[in-house]
Order: structure tokens, then C-alpha cells, then sequence
């Protein structure tokens, strides 16, 4: 088992593999900027962030409010990747704990 | 007045502190700006673009606080990585994420509790040692952001996770070494509550 026989084929499986993990996904799929519950922030607060940053009604920003605080989690905005990067970047200046995906379901 | 804001006429808001609650909030604004640390443009300060140029670390923070503040982007907490491929793929996307945003994230925040220090150094006394804050309606933002990110650095290392965790803490004997700490986080929930109202559409 010497280092140059076995190099070839130990490097087109590499290859294959950061492919697989860096494959583009589906362009036409949706993004999604889920924001987690948090027993720190107060419920005012989450509500009056979802009202200032994203522009929603009171109504609105509560239900997601109430969402996040009962479920665990609520979805707050959908888009690009790079809108949904934008959005999460903003949750995360207000300090809510706020991840994006590819919604899938 | 006192142990809360209240909205002033024609915007912002104003509350009542005593010479021991200016030092205490003081304080903990200073200890958030250690430990945020100092930005790119700081560290550098002979070379005017470093602030512009420099990337962010791919890598989460070590310490517990800093990655509540600055949490990855592409890892949902409650549900794991199906399989070690997505587990790669999140990771290199959080760390990506991160190298891009986090500076500003840390500078927006030292922003924040620098602007509730300032307010704080330029307070007037009102006698009977104490003073009233007032604050624009932009000041009240800064401080809104501030509050909360004392409140997260504190529950973290009172490692609340779970709203059960605030629940004993109101119960916690006078001698217990975390009094203090949860004596503060209590406090700061009430001012930021009151604050919020004032922010309110």
C-alpha cells in the first residue's frame, strides 16, 4: 500500500464527496427565517421587534409572538437566501435566536 | 417614576435612578463591552480600511454568553442534522454566515451599551443622590437593545434555559452566592418591560 498507487482513486472519491456536500439546492424552493423560543426575551419585546423590523400589524407581530412562545418556534419571513440571511443577521442584532432553512415541508 | 420608564410627551422616555442603580447599570454595560470585545478598526488603529476589509471568525465563540449573542445561523436547536453530510453543509454555511455578519453584529451591540454608558456620564445630579434619565426616542432604541443583551449574558450564565429556571430563581434563599445576579435580572426585565411600552406603535 504505497502512498502514490493508492492516491488516485482516495482523490476522485474526495471529488465526488465536497460535490455532494456543496450542491446547489433547489433554486426554486423557498427560504425561511424561523426565530426559537428563548425563556429570556421578554414577550413585549419579541412582539415590538416583529412590528419594527418586519413592519406587522400588532396582531400579526403577537400571533408569531404567541407561536414562538407556545410551539417553540414560528416562521417570520420567507424569501431568497440572501433575504432570509438579512433577516436573521437583523434578529440577531435585536438578540432573538433565529436560524434560516430551505423550507421543505 | 422610580424602578421604571415612562413615555415622555412627544417621544422618548424618561425613569427615575438612584446613585447605586446608575453604578450598577454602569457596570454591567462596561463588563457587555469587555466582553464583546473591541472591533476590527480598534485593534488596528493605524490602518483606516481594517474596519472595512476585515473578515469575521468562522468559528462559534468559546464562551456561553457570546454564542447566545451570536448564535450559528444555519443550526436549528431543536432539530439535529439528518445526517453528517447536512451536519457538514450547516456548519460551513453558519461559519460563512458568520465571518460576514458577526463584526457588525458585535459592532451594532457596542454601539448599544456605549450609548447607555455616555448617557449615564452625562446624567445631571437631582439631589438626594439620584438623577432622571431622559432619553430620545432614538437613546431609548440603543438602550432597548442594550437592556436585552444584559438580560441574555446574565440568564446565560445563570444558565437559564427553561422558563421552569426563572420560576426558582424567585424563590432562591438570600444566601445564595447567584442572588445578586438574579436580583439584577429581574430588575433590568422590569426596565426593559417599561421601556418597551414606551416604543410601542
Amino acid at each position: 500500500m504505497g502512498p502514490v498507487t493508492a492516491a488516485a482513486p482516495i482523490e476522485i472519491e474526495k471529488t465526488e464527496s465536497a460535490e455532494e456536500v456543496f450542491a446547489v439546492p433547489e433554486p426554486d424552493v423557498p427560504w425561511v427565517t424561523i426565530v426559537h423560543n428563548d425563556p429570556v426575551n421578554l414577550m413585549s419585546y419579541v412582539t415590538y421587534v416583529f412590528q419594527a423590523y418586519f413592519g406587522y400589524s400588532k396582531d400579526k407581530a403577537t400571533k408569531l409572538m404567541l407561536d414562538v412562545h407556545h410551539k417553540g418556534r414560528a416562521v417570520v419571513s420567507s424569501g431568497t437566501r440572501e433575504e432570509m440571511e438579512r433577516d436573521v443577521q437583523a434578529m440577531h442584532g435585536y438578540g432573538l435566536w433565529a436560524t434560516l432553512q430551505q423550507d421543505r415541508k | 417614576m422610580a424602578g421604571h420608564f415612562e413615555p415622555l410627551p412627544g417621544g422618548g422616555a424618561a425613569i427615575a435612578l438612584d446613585d447605586v442603580e446608575i453604578s450598577i447599570i454602569r457596570s454591567l454595560a462596561v463588563q457587555l463591552l469587555e466582553l464583546i470585545g473591541p472591533g476590527p478598526a480598534e485593534e488596528a488603529p493605524g490602518d483606516p480600511l481594517a474596519g472595512l476589509f476585515a473578515e469575521g471568525p468562522s468559528e462559534p465563540p468559546s464562551d456561553p454568553v457570546l454564542r447566545r449573542l451570536f448564535p450559528d445561523a444555519y443550526r436549528d436547536p431543536e432539530e439535529p442534522p439528518g445526517t453528517p453530510r447536512d451536519a457538514a453543509e450547516q456548519r460551513a454555511h453558519s461559519a460563512e454566515f458568520r465571518r460576514y455578519t458577526e463584526n457588525d453584529l458585535r459592532a451594532g451591540k457596542r454601539e448599544n451599551a456605549l450609548a447607555v454608558v455616555h448617557s449615564l456620564n452625562a446624567l445631571a445630579p437631582a439631589g438626594e443622590g439620584g438623577a432622571v434619565l431622559e432619553l430620545t426616542v432614538e437613546d431609548s432604541r440603543r438602550w432597548l437593545g442594550a437592556l436585552n443583551d444584559l438580560r441574555l449574558a446574565i440568564g446565560s450564565r445563570l444558565e437559564i434555559t427553561d422558563e421552569d429556571d426563572t420560576d426558582d430563581l424567585y424563590g432562591l434563599p438570600d444566601e445564595d452566592p447567584r442572588k445578586p445576579m438574579v436580583m439584577a435580572y429581574l430588575w433590568l426585565g422590569g426596565l426593559q418591560e417599561t421601556l418597551v411600552s414606551t416604543l410601542m406603535p
